[in-house]
Parts: C-alpha cells; sequence; structure tokens
C-alpha cells in the first residue's frame, strides 16, 4: 500500500503537524515530513481526529434494506468520518443468534468503508423474557461485547440483573434503551407543554429516569458495569451524575439531535421530528451539552435510524419514530459544544472516538494520533458552513431534521486504516 | 378570513366574531321555508370522515347543502383507506376530483395540519376533530350557542363572551372540544374553569388561559355556563377514576348540583351524552340544558365556515341582515 502525507493538520485541533501514513498504520507524526513519493493530502485549515466510533447505529440489514443497507449504511458513516460502527441488534431476524450478527460483521467487512461491529440483542426476539445466547455471540466470529434490546426497554429487573452479570464472564456490556413500557403507552411525543396543547400522547421524562435509575442500582449491586442508550432528559443527567459519584460504573450516550433540537418543532406535526426518545425541552438540551462537556455523559453516538419516506410522508401517529444522523452528527457537536467553547477539538475526539471505542472494546479504534497506531483518521474542515441538503447524502434514507439548516464543519477525508473511504469529501 | 380552519388558536378575536355573526345570518335562513342558499353553487365540498362521528358528518353536509354546495362523503371505513391508503394519497385522489374544501375527521391529532400544510391538496382544509387535538367548529357553536342564550341573537351580535365564567367539566385530557374550547372563549374573553378528576388533566395545562379546579361543587355558583364532556366508560380501566360511579357522585352534574347554579347559567354538552354518567336525564332533559340547540346552530355555524372559506366577498344572504334585523326589531 502506497504512503499518504497528510500535510498542516491541527491535530485534535492543535498545532499544525504532518502526518505519514505508511500502509495500514501511522508511521511518524511532527512537523516538515518529506512527502518522499507519498501522495499528499494538504490539510491546511483543517482539523486531524482520530476516526469516530459510533456506538449506536441502525443498518437495517436484514430485514429492512428499503431503508438501509449495511453498504450504504457503512458508505454514510465514512461519509460522517467514522470508521467503527456499533450497529444495533432490531433487525428481522434480530441479531439474537451467532449466525445474524456474523452475517452483519462479515458484510461491513467486505464493503470495507467502515468496520461494522454488531451488538447482540439481551433477550431472544427483544421480547424481554429470555436471555439470548449472548456468550456464543461473544464467541462468534463477530466477538460481540455490547447488548442490547434497544428500539425496546429491558424492563423486566429480573432479566436486566441477570444480563448485568451474565456478560461480566467475557467483559460485556449492556446498553439499555431506558423507557418505561406502561408509562409511555401510545406516546408520540415529550410530555408537556407541547403535547398538552397538541394532543399528542405524552412520553413522560420520568419514564426514562425511573429506568435509569433502577439500572445504575442494579448495576452497583451486582458489580457491572451499564450503559445508558440516548439519554435525554435533565433528569437522568441527574442520576448518572450521582451514580458516578457513588462510584457505580456507568456510561452514557446523548445524540446529536436531543443536543440541539425541542419538543418545539413538534407543533409543525411533521414527522420528520418525531424519534424516539421524543425530543425534549430547551431545559433538557441545555443540561444535556452542559453534561456531555463535564463527563456526566461519556460520548455522542447518532442513534442513526433511517426511515424510508413512505414511513414519514404521513400523519405524525402513523409516523414511524427516528432521525438519520450518521453525515451530520459532526456538524452537531461543533455546532453545539465547540461552537459555543462547551469543549474543544480534543473534547470531541474524546467524546465520539477514545471513549465510544472505550466503551464497545473496539479493537484499534479510538487510538491516539501517534507513530505506530493504526490509521483510522478523520479531516474536518471547522471553517465550512453550509446548509444540510439529503440529497447528498451516500444514507439510503433521507429523514433527516436538519433539511435546510445551515451548519458548520465538513468531514472532508476519512481514512481506514490507512485507505482513505472518502477523499476530499467524496466516497472511495 | 384565513384559508383554513385548523385550530381555533388561529382564530382572532375579530374572525371568531365575524363567524358568530355570520352564523346568525345562517340561523335566519333555517327559519325561512326555503332554507336554502346559492352561495357556494358549483362548489365541491368533501366530509372526508376517517373516524364514524355520524352527527358531525351530517351537520357539515346539512350546512354544504344549505349553501348549494355538491357535497361528497368519503367515508375511511369500506374505502381503498381501510386497505392501507395513506393520508396522502387519498388527499391526491380527492384534489384531482377537484375538492374545493376537505372537511376531514381523523384519529391522529395534526393529520388536518398536515393535509392544509403538505402541499398534497390546493383546497381549503376545515378540521371537523383530529385526535385529541382540536373541533373549532364545535367551540364555535358552543360559543355561539352561549351568545345567543346569554346575551340574546341580536343583542349579541358583534360581541364576544366578555367577563362570562364558563365551566368546563370532565375528560379534559383527552377532548378536542376541551382544548379548542379553552383557545376560543379565552380569546373572545370569557373566564375559563377546567373541573375534572387531575388524571384527566395534561401535564403541561398550566399555559393554558384557563384555571383549574378538582371541586365541582365549588365552581358551579360562580358559572354562567357548564359544559359537560362526555366521558367514556373505558376510561376506567386505564384507572383514570375508580368506577363510573364515583366518576358520576364527584363530577356528574345531577338535579342537585344545578341547583347550585346562578338562575341564568346554562348547561351545554357536546353529545352524544352518557346519560348517567357525567350527566343526569333530569338535567340532560330540562330546559336549561342546551344540547339539542348546540346541534341546530352547528349547522349555522358550519355554513359561515364554508361561506366564509369558499363564498369570497359576496353577501352570503341576499336580504342585507340588517335591514332583516331591523323589520323583527319592529
Amino acid at each position: 500500500m502506497s504512503k499518504i502525507l497528510i500535510r498542516g493538520a491541527k491535530v485534535l485541533g492543535g498545532e499544525p503537524q504532518d502526518v505519514l501514513i505508511d500502509g495500514e498504520t501511522i508511521e511518524s507524526v511532527g512537523t516538515g515530513l518529506s512527502a518522499d513519493g507519498a501522495q499528499i493530502v494538504d490539510a491546511e485549515g483543517q482539523i486531524l481526529l482520530p476516526g469516530l466510533v459510533d456506538l449506536h447505529t441502525h443498518l437495517r440489514e436484514p430485514g429492512r434494506e428499503d431503508s438501509e443497507t449495511v453498504l450504504t449504511g457503512t458508505r454514510a458513516a465514512a461519509s460522517g468520518g467514522y470508521t467503527a460502527v456499533f450497529a444495533m441488534a432490531n433487525t428481522f431476524p434480530v441479531a439474537d443468534t451467532a449466525g445474524v450478527v456474523e452475517q452483519v460483521w462479515r458484510l461491513g467487512k467486505e464493503h470495507g468503508y467502515c468496520d461494522v461491529q454488531p451488538i447482540g440483542a439481551v433477550t431472544v426476539g427483544l421480547e424481554g423474557k429470555k436471555l439470548a445466547e449472548l456468550g456464543a455471540m461473544h464467541e462468534s466470529t463477530a466477538g460481540v461485547t455490547v447488548f442490547s434490546d434497544d428500539g425496546k426497554c429491558v424492563d423486566d429487573a429480573v432479566i436486566m440483573r441477570r444480563a448485568l452479570e451474565y456478560v461480566k464472564a467475557f467483559g460485556g456490556v449492556v446498553a439499555q434503551h431506558a423507557q418505561e413500557p406502561r408509562l409511555t403507552e401510545g406516546a408520540q411525543m415529550n410530555e408537556g407543554v407541547v403535547s398538552a396543547e397538541l394532543g399528542l400522547g405524552g412520553w413522560p421524562a420520568v419514564a426514562e429516569e425511573s429506568i435509569i435509575a433502577r439500572d445504575v442500582l442494579l448495576a452497583e449491586h451486582v458489580g457491572s458495569r451499564v450503559h445508558i442508550c440516548h439519554l435525554s432528559t435533565a433528569g437522568s443527567v441527574e442520576i448518572v451524575r450521582w451514580a458516578k459519584s457513588r462510584g457505580i460504573d456507568v456510561t452514557a450516550e446523548v445524540t446529536p439531535h436531543h443536543l440541539l433540537l425541542t419538543d418545539e418543532l413538534v407543533r409543525s406535526y411533521n414527522p420528520v421530528y418525531k424519534v424516539n426518545p421524543p425530543l425534549r425541552t430547551e431545559r433538557d438540551v441545555m443540561a444535556l451539552r452542559e453534561a456531555l462537556a463535564d463527563g456526566t455523559i461519556d460520548i455522542v453516538a447518532t442513534d442513526h435510524a433511517p426511515h424510508p419516506h413512505e414511513d414519514k410522508d404521513c400523519e405524525w401517529a402513523a409516523a414511524a419514530m427516528g432521525m438519520v444522523g450518521l453525515e451530520t452528527a459532526l456538524s452537531v457537536v461543533q455546532e453545539t459544544m465547540v461552537r459555543t467553547g462547551l469543549i474543544d477539538w480534543a473534547g470531541v475526539a474524546d467524546r465520539m472516538s477514545f471513549t465510544p471505542a472505550r466503551i464497545g472494546r473496539a479493537e484499534g479504534h479510538g487510538r491516539p494520533v501517534s507513530a505506530g497506531e493504526p490509521a483510522n483518521l478523520t479531516l474536518v474542515d471547522p471553517a465550512y458552513r453550509g446548509a444540510v441538503d439529503p440529497a447528498g447524502f451516500a444514507s439510503r434514507s433521507r429523514n433527516t431534521p436538519y433539511e435546510g439548516r445551515e451548519l458548520p464543519g465538513r468531514v472532508t477525508h476519512t481514512f481506514l486504516r490507512g485507505r482513505a473511504t472518502l477523499m476530499d469529501g467524496k466516497l472511495a | 378570513m384565513k384559508r383554513h380552519l385548523i385550530s381555533a388558536a388561529d382564530l382572532t378575536r375579530d374572525d371568531a366574531v365575524l363567524i358568530l355573526d355570520t352564523a346568525e345570518e345562517m340561523a335566519r335562513v333555517a327559519d325561512r321555508p326555503i332554507k336554502k342558499l346559492p352561495t357556494l353553487r358549483g362548489r365541491t365540498v368533501v366530509n372526508l370522515f376517517f373516524e364514524d362521528s355520524t352527527r358531525t358528518r351530517i351537520s357539515f353536509e346539512a350546512a354544504a347543502k344549505r349553501l348549494s354546495a355538491d357535497v361528497i362523503n368519503f367515508s375511511a371505513k369500506g374505502s381503498s383507506v381501510s386497505k392501507g391508503e395513506s393520508l396522502k394519497d387519498t388527499a391526491l385522489t380527492l384534489e384531482a376530483m377537484g375538492a374545493d374544501a376537505v372537511v376531514i375527521r381523523h384519529h391522529a391529532s395534526g393529520a388536518p395540519y398536515r393535509l392544509a400544510t403538505s402541499g398534497w391538496i390546493d383546497g381549503s382544509v376545515v378540521n371537523a376533530g383530529d385526535g385529541t387535538h382540536e373541533h373549532p367548529t364545535q367551540a364555535l357553536l358552543d360559543a355561539f350557542t352561549m351568545r345567543r342564550r346569554l346575551t340574546g341573537p341580536d343583542d349579541g351580535l358583534g360581541r364576544g363572551l366578555d367577563g362570562r365564567r364558563i365551566t368546563i367539566v370532565g375528560d379534559v385530557l383527552h377532548s378536542r372540544v376541551a382544548r379548542s374550547n379553552v383557545h376560543l372563549l379565552a380569546t373572545l374573553g370569557a373566564h375559563v374553569t377546567l373541573v375534572a378528576p387531575p388524571t384527566l388533566v395534561p401535564v403541561g395545562v398550566q399555559t393554558w388561559p384557563c384555571e383549574v379546579a378538582y371541586d365541582l361543587d365549588q365552581v358551579l355558583p360562580k358559572s354562567d355556563a357548564v359544559m359537560m364532556l362526555r366521558v367514556q366508560r373505558e376510561r376506567m380501566n386505564a384507572a383514570f377514576f375508580p368506577t363510573e360511579r364515583e366518576y358520576s357522585r364527584r363530577y356528574g352534574l345531577d338535579g342537585d348540583r344545578m341547583a347550585k347554579m346562578p338562575e341564568h347559567a346554562v348547561v351545554m354538552h357536546p353529545g352524544p351524552m352518557n346519560r348517567g354518567m357525567e350527566i343526569t336525564a333530569e338535567v340532560a332533559d330540562s330546559g336549561r340544558c342546551t344540547a339539542v340547540e348546540q346541534v341546530a346552530n352547528g349547522v349555522s355555524i358550519r355554513m359561515a365556515v364554508l361561506y366564509l372559506l369558499l363564498g369570497g366577498n359576496e353577501p352570503a344572504v341576499a336580504t342585507p341582515a340588517a335591514s332583516s334585523r331591523t323589520e323583527e326589531s319592529k
């Protein structure tokens, strides 16, 4: 494999440096590195980050190839600067056996745009009743370490306790979709002032917070680690903060959309804003940003949830929940966290690469930008500003809440083990 | 006047008073031997009903027919909608047939708003009740009924309901009638109090332009009108209240409670009534209950709405309303 010299990039937002890639690894990092026949990427003014890692992606294959496939989803990931994504288990069939997780893992390898690490279901068929063969999924070629019934909550306290205990044997982690099912029957949006006016069924914050409170206490009791998916309320932040102060081994993620959008948007009844957990209030948004800045929330995860047009081009109640996010995540984080001064680019690297890789045990990802490390890298032009145009998405689906919205930053290059999956904004 | 009627919250006081005044003109037409006006001849009004509601549908149908419009009734049951056709495709079909107005009843909150704003159709959209969101023509006919009863058909013209104390009792949480009424009555200057068990009041109600009370007996003596909402018996299965009987005892209107109301105060009900649940037969059949009058007024209000949305600037009634009033007052 040939050499690539990235010239003048601000590594993690620091002083401009050259980074020489040789084959699959970073050969050297320094100033005034000699090109020596290497392909040159002029990165003046650009930020160099470790390749982004998404702990929460829906790739939809197998079963819903009309909304996304491993190929289109990983192309979207490469476009967004990601070198590894964790694929959620709510496919058809559900990823609750070694066979399904190996299929998804293999498809990721074959396409080569982004490493795909399948997440295994906690319970058979996501039904919350019987543990799936977690050990078999871990021992499979896919080497599953993250387990989640995402889309559904593991609401049975005993099943949750057992799962937390069981995966300790092989260093796994359970990622909980915190949603008390009875409190959210018929729920359509955040319960509050706006839902009262619009007459849409309410999804109360307490339905998330009560499950998180229970699960951090369970994790403490059995000495396990637990990960909280898409934390969305100010109250959840308080609970996680308390749990961490007690030494409980809990990590949490926030989605880009929960850092930017509020339930006021639902007044349009436009289902592009329908998502689970729902968009919350301004107060929640501010609490989430602060928590991501101070480390209470560990990472940003996209919850990239592609849906075909017909599932959104309808009345609110009939619409599917979810938004695509891989191709806009970094821009939203720049807008909400960097531009506001809450974190710097090193903080972005931490929240979107180092820490998600560590939580998910993604080998070779989330590594420092230094000699000898795998060349999983992302270049972003922070000065760019432009309106989001879904027609240009690599994802098969277009259900973005940001259409026409001006956002900063643009990923120009993504390198997966030294190979450019995205070059000058174009997919390889 | 706006192009659509989606929410009572969209109406200014002038809009609302204009609709009520126009409805008075329409009501006079109903007293004539020939109850028909040529105003909307050649226009097509579609009643698009995704939910069964014979009462509302025939009210709109009568209103459109009295204005000489062509009426098409499109019921979701037994149509392609029940075979999974989307709201969009149904809308495109109606558009292709040249609907000038679509009166829509839908089980999903916001469906009329989507219909009006998605670019699927060009015609006017009238919300005839969407999910648990709004039912603006019901609120208008309620306000019309109150103005007639409390102020008078003639004296009320040009006026709102300033200073009137209106009490709305029952399942506010699931009621589109309550939401529309709170907005409209506040716009017209009335003081609204909602009375319900706390389980049937939405979280977030604090921003509504009204008060909330839990004790009906305390509110009744200070009410000019008491509107009883229909309460579905099945709600008790979801623990909104323990039993039918307990609900009736605490929030139902019977003869003893009605006696606590001021003498001039009226009892209203949007129908259909659950006799023995939220209202006793004694109250429902008393002269103070306006339920039947509300149905008649519904036709006048819907005529006024269709006329104002579709009829343009020409007078609705050939004889100027002012002169007919003068004659009546002689």
